[in-house]
């Protein structure tokens, strides 16, 4: 009965250009994938920049660098990690069908997010109130103020873009929490968390290069 | 024995017909998912801006005509070069092809329903108008003065027009680039007629492909890096202004990692327009299509190795010139190894001359010309001479306009028959094609012996000794323009009054030739099944009429 | 339907991995490793190489490249290969400047 509902779910699923679920599900993915290879290059010409920066200015970024809480850098990256566990996991709920496993698991990753985040509205705020925030307010007490708001430029840049991304998968995971918990996924049709998750573990990565580049340049001094 | 592709009753096709028949519903228009649709919308969208460019270009040529700076101002000189660069560029020849003739063509010629993402496609379309909006308020508002490429300082800190709010419409420019992308990547992937094995493609989608790879990999750069300069410029911060500890270097470094695979944009799609044009034609299979095909994807990969040679007199070190140089010289290979395939296509066809056949003739001779300059320009030694003189300017203008305008427009003419279901006047596209083809040699040739001499480009005024070249290159862009108007009208006239079309007034191999013209919306009746190669004119009988080369399912044999 | 379930220990232990792999970054980015090596900008080699390495495992794992066909694979090389591209022959300009 279960297996009869969950075929009929995943019919319903299938697209007036496809032929199959099967193919739609392979479209579907190869698209993911490529949109992803895209966010590579978009959060690459950041990457770019900052690895030019950086090279022209090393005691300067060490230097700005070191005004950041690497406590809560850390622990951030621990979060983000542990909502990727629990994504993977949400991501084998519904391939074996275990809704209410995929709905908390579901919800799981969105907190675990959601404390990401409040954790950066937390560094940016100490930031704004040590006028580490580049533009008119900047002030810098050290010795290579120039290279600090170059620094502080590109960090607020690619957190804050990698902070963008990760709202907006909070949005679709808050997204698929409704039809997780109608039991819509199952082995025949789960691509939808499938590549959300290749979403979410895509934006872990881009935080798993950010925390040791912005973080920890220099601190052996 | 015959092969029911044709529907005897023009009104019963009419209904059938993805253009609806009858009532135009705009919502049904404005909501679609039909790629042949969304293609039509797209005509419409860079026809306009197209006719914007134009303009640009027009006044350009029209300051020129006197040494002196005497129609415009300076300033409103620059806002003008930008205007043509940012709107040819990025609104007319980056989208051109692929989403007119690409979008109607990629899913009909693999034998597919649409592409795999149709509501993306969509938002393509829609993502391109809002971006236009955003440029054609900044034009109003005053214009941009950067010229397309944005250079920085000047775009960061010392421009004083709409900088922000066109990269704002640029950006989003790229993202409806960038779904079309994706789009057809997956599409060929994933939606193959059975049977349609990789090279059994035309090499219109081996092209589209190869397109798309270089939109996918290239277009996400030059968008954060544009974005970089929106924010510098409105924070006062210092990536690229060397006064605040940025390095302008760096970022014509992202911009040419982008804009430099963009040319590949914009001239990939017009070599498989060529590639189809040329054999149906000449009656004969592509020489060499396996060359070809791998030297598509040869030039989107060799592309992004190349982009310093526009920064050989940047402050690039010598060391990177030299490589880019070197690298520069490899691009132009496949590039050759295509215009060799084609001319043996050639050879010993039966050769008919048809306007897209005179449009494809003409891309052979104009790009092979603006591909050797382009050769020069990669000599590092010439390239500091003539960096940011007219024979630059002439080097691109015979590839984008020699190039890939006329295999756009041959493309066009080609498929119009398809896409609208009637024949355009044959007498007025050949008049169009002839004048097209003189008048852009006429406007574009003497700006090689321009740039040669010194005289630079993007410069309102210039020394007396150089008014006859530009007299000659204004009167050339004059009978270019009145080129274009022609087929802007008669093809629109052919809309109402043209002869309808059979399925394939060409007798060309080819899925979309195989189905009615206009196609009906799921673009075939029954599925296709390809069991031939691309371009099989084996029993190509003189006179007669093509037979389908491939196999249907329920077909019925007298 | 080519469905491939990862049986969920493989998940534990690549987080268990991951978590590591944090640690140890931080650990190494207190201490001098080009000084107590001798090796140049040791602490940078390491810091990335840890985190190529967890890239790499939350691409094979949780994305399921491991388990997917060629064309992933494929695909996620050619990200790779052009950033790396980019970021090379840009840093190649930087590095051979005075050189000749």
């Amino acid at each position: 009965m279960r297996e009869a509902h969950a075929a009929h779910e995943a019919h319903a699923a299938l697209q007036h250009q496809f032929d199959t679920l099967e193919q739609q599900k392979e479209a579907s993915t190869l698209g993911m994938w490529i949109f992803l290879v895209t966010e590579i290059m978009f959060f690459g010409g950041l990457f770019c920049a900052y690895l030019i920066h950086r090279r022209q200015a090393y005691e300067g970024f060490a230097e700005a660098s070191f005004a950041l809480d690497v406590g809560l850098g850390a622990f951030n990256t621990a979060v983000l990690i542990g909502s990727s566990l629990t994504m993977a996991l949400a991501v084998w709920a519904a391939q074996v069908g275990r809704r209410k496993a995929c709905f908390g698991l579901l919800l799981v990753t969105i907190a675990l997010g959601s404390v990401f985040l409040g954790v950066k509205v937390i560094e940016y705020s100490h930031k704004f109130h040590e006028h580490h925030v580049p533009g008119p307010h900047f002030h810098w007490e050290g010795t290579y103020p120039e290279a600090a708001e170059v620094f502080y430029s590109l960090y607020f840049a690619m957190t804050g873009l990698h902070a963008l991304h990760m709202v907006a998968g909070i949005g679709v995971l808050a997204a698929l929490l409704w039809p997780a918990w109608k039991g819509r996924y199952s082995a025949a049709y789960h691509n939808p968390v499938e590549l959300t998750g290749l979403y979410w573990h895509f934006v872990d990565i881009v935080w798993i290069f950010l925390f040791p580049l912005l973080y920890l340049i220099g601190r052996h001094h | 024995m015959t092969i029911a592709t044709t529907h005897p009753d023009p009104a019963q096709a009419a209904t059938r017909s993805y253009l609806g028949g009858g009532g135009w519903d705009l919502k049904s228009w404005l909501l679609t998912r039909d790629h042949k649709r969304i293609a039509i919308l797209y005509v419409i969208s860079i026809t306009l801006f197209f006719f914007l460019g134009a303009l640009g270009a027009l006044l350009v040529r029209l300051e020129l005509l006197t040494p002196a700076g005497d129609m415009v101002q300076a300033d409103t000189y620059n806002r003008l070069f930008t205007l043509h660069g940012v709107i040819m560029v990025f609104f007319f020849l980056i989208p051109s092809i692929p989403a007119t003739l690409g979008n109607f063509l990629v899913p009909i010629m693999i034998g597919a329903k649409d592409l795999a993402f149709p509501r993306i496609n969509l938002a393509s379309w829609y993502l391109y108008n809002l971006a236009g909006f955003l440029v054609l308020w900044a034009i109003l508002l005053g214009g941009v003065d950067t010229g397309w490429t944005f250079y920085t300082p000047f775009s960061t800190t010392y421009s004083n027009s709409y900088v922000t709010l066109t990269i704002v419409a640029v950006f989003l420019n790229g993202f409806s680039s960038i779904f079309t992308g994706l789009n057809f990547i997956v599409t060929i992937h994933r939606m193959r007629a059975p049977g349609l094995t990789w090279f059994r493609l035309p090499l219109f989608i081996w092209a589209h492909y190869a397109t798309s790879l270089i939109i996918v990999l290239g277009t996400p750069v030059v968008a954060i890096t544009l974005a970089l300069v929106a924010v510098e410029r409105t924070l006062h911060i210092g990536i690229f202004d060397p006064a605040l500890g940025g390095d302008p270097v760096l970022f014509q470094h992202l911009f040419w990692f982008y804009s430099h695979p963009a040319v590949y944009i914009m001239i990939l799609p017009s070599m498989g327009v060529i590639s189809e044009l040329v054999a149906a034609f000449a009656r004969k299979r592509v020489f060499g299509y396996h060359f070809v095909a791998f030297a598509s994807i040869a030039i989107a990969v060799l592309g992004f190795l190349v982009w310093g040679h526009h920064m050989f007199v940047s402050g690039q070190s010598a060391y990177a010139g030299m490589v880019f140089s070197v690298l520069s010289m490899l691009v132009a290979i496949p590039s050759a190894v295509k215009v060799f395939n084609w001319t043996a296509t050639l050879y010993q066809g039966s050769i008919s001359r048809e306007t897209p056949m005179l449009y494809a003739l003409g891309f052979i001779g104009l790009f092979t010309i603006g591909g050797m300059t382009g050769v020069m320009l990669a000599t590092m030694g010439i390239d500091v001479h003539v960096h940011d003189t007219y024979f630059v300017v002439a080097h691109f203008h015979y590839i984008m306009v020699g190039g890939a305008i006329m295999g756009y427009l041959g493309g066009l003419h080609y498929w119009w028959p398809k896409m609208t279901g009637r024949l355009y006047p044959a007498f007025w596209s050949r008049i169009s094609a002839i004048l097209v083809f003189l008048g852009f040699n006429l406007t574009f040739f003497p700006q090689f012996v321009l740039g040669y001499m010194g005289m630079p480009r993007r410069y309102w005024a210039y020394p007396p000794e150089f008014q006859v070249l530009n007299v000659l290159s204004t009167a050339g862009a004059t009978i270019l323009g009145v080129g274009y108007l022609l087929p802007f009208t008669y093809l629109f006239w052919s809309l109402k009054y043209g002869q309808r079309a059979s399925d394939n007034p060409w007798g060309a191999t080819g899925l979309e030739w195989e189905t009615t013209s206009p196609p009906p919306t799921e673009n075939f009746l029954t599925p296709p099944v390809v069991t031939k190669d691309a371009y099989d004119y084996s029993d190509f009988d003189e006179g007669a009429e093509r037979r389908p080369h491939l196999a249907r399912e329920e077909e019925e044999y007298a | 339907m080519s469905l491939h379930v990862v049986p969920r220990r493989v998940y534990y232990w690549i987080f268990t991995a991951l978590m590591l792999g944090t640690a140890l970054t931080v650990a190494a980015a207190f201490v001098d490793l080009s000084a107590a090596t001798g090796v140049p900008g040791l602490n940078d080699v390491v810091m990335l190489a840890i985190a190529v390495a967890k890239a790499v495992l939350v691409v094979l794992f949780f994305m399921h490249v491991k388990y997917s066909g060629r064309l992933t694979a494929l695909t996620v090389l050619s990200g790779v290969l052009f950033l790396v591209i980019l970021l090379t022959i840009t840093l190649s300009d930087y590095l051979t400047r005075g050189v000749l």
